[in-house]
């Protein structure tokens, strides 16, 4: 059966909804004023490699194509740990300062 | 998968939906509300990665993004009352928009300057049997790394968040 899928959504479209996904989760992520809301940018980015990678493993020609798929499953592991770890200190931070602000939360200001 | 033209339809609502998920974290007012957008935006991105044909990774981005990594975004919220619950920015949001766009402007010129080798390779079908088998047998050692690695981040995240004895946290 042919596979109309690789004719009618090329990888370039793919990889352009990986592009935009990306380019928001950077502008969140530098942009945002809650320390919370930097992290969601951080999500967003991770989530556009992830769709690059995958549009990869479906698409380019590969010895193991399977092998982006892997990848994508060690981001997201990584990705929790990384959740978990920011959030947490994200709490820790709040509990000394009461604030959640970048532009308060200034200590290693020179 | 269901028919061709349904996947190619698909992959273009859920591309729109998605893309407008993410846009409204980046814009809408409340910080709660962002939250929901991003758990939307995540729910979106497991739909392009079934027309991608990955299946398995669809369902643990289900399980880890949607519900996992979205409830500790609300609760990091919860927790966190006496903070600013507004979306705002900084004063850097327009340089950040700058960098974003330079950004999307290289990524868009490489991948279309890009000869790429396409495999017409029909779909995967079922990825969860083959996938295990690439974690223990080539990828055992960052498999067993990355189980390290969670371990850690788990005891780092409760030794974070746990009331020091003594203290009026």
């Amino acid at each position: 059966m042919p596979d109309i899928l690789l004719a009618s959504v090329p990888l370039e479209h793919v990889l352009l909804l990986g592009g935009i996904l990306f380019a928001i989760g950077l502008f969140v992520a530098l942009s945002k004023r809650n320390a919370i809301g930097i992290l969601m940018g951080v999500e967003l980015m991770l989530n556009a490699v992830n769709v690059t990678l995958l549009a990869f493993s479906r698409y380019v020609v590969s010895p193991r194509p399977l092998d982006g798929q892997v990848f994508a499953v060690f981001v997201i592991t990584v990705a929790a740990a990384e959740a978990a770890v920011a959030l947490a200190l994200a709490v820790s931070v709040y509990k000394h300062r009461e604030t959640l602000n970048i532009d308060e939360i200034d200590l290693l200001r020179w | 998968m269901i028919n061709d033209t349904g996947i190619v339809v698909a992959f273009y609502i859920l591309a729109a939906t998605t893309v407008g998920c993410a846009l409204m974290v980046a814009f809408v007012r409340e910080l709660v509300q962002a939250v929901l957008f991003l758990a939307l935006a995540f729910v979106g991105i497991a739909g392009i990665y079934i027309v991608l044909s990955a299946d398995f990774v669809a369902v643990v981005q289900v399980l880890i993004y949607a519900g996992a990594v979205a409830v500790l975004m609300t609760f990091a919220v919860m927790l966190t009352p006496a903070a600013d619950r507004k979306n705002s920015s900084t004063a850097f949001w327009a340089p950040a928009a700058v960098l974003a766009g330079l950004v999307l402007v290289i990524i868009v010129f490489v991948s279309y300057d890009t000869n790429w080798q396409i495999a017409n390779r029909p779909q995967f079908g079922a990825t969860a049997a083959a996938l295990g088998e690439a974690l223990l047998k080539p990828y055992v050692v960052p498999f067993e790394v990355a189980s390290v690695l969670l371990m850690t981040a788990m005891v780092g995240a409760i030794v974070l968040t746990k009331e020091e004895e003594g203290e009026d946290a």
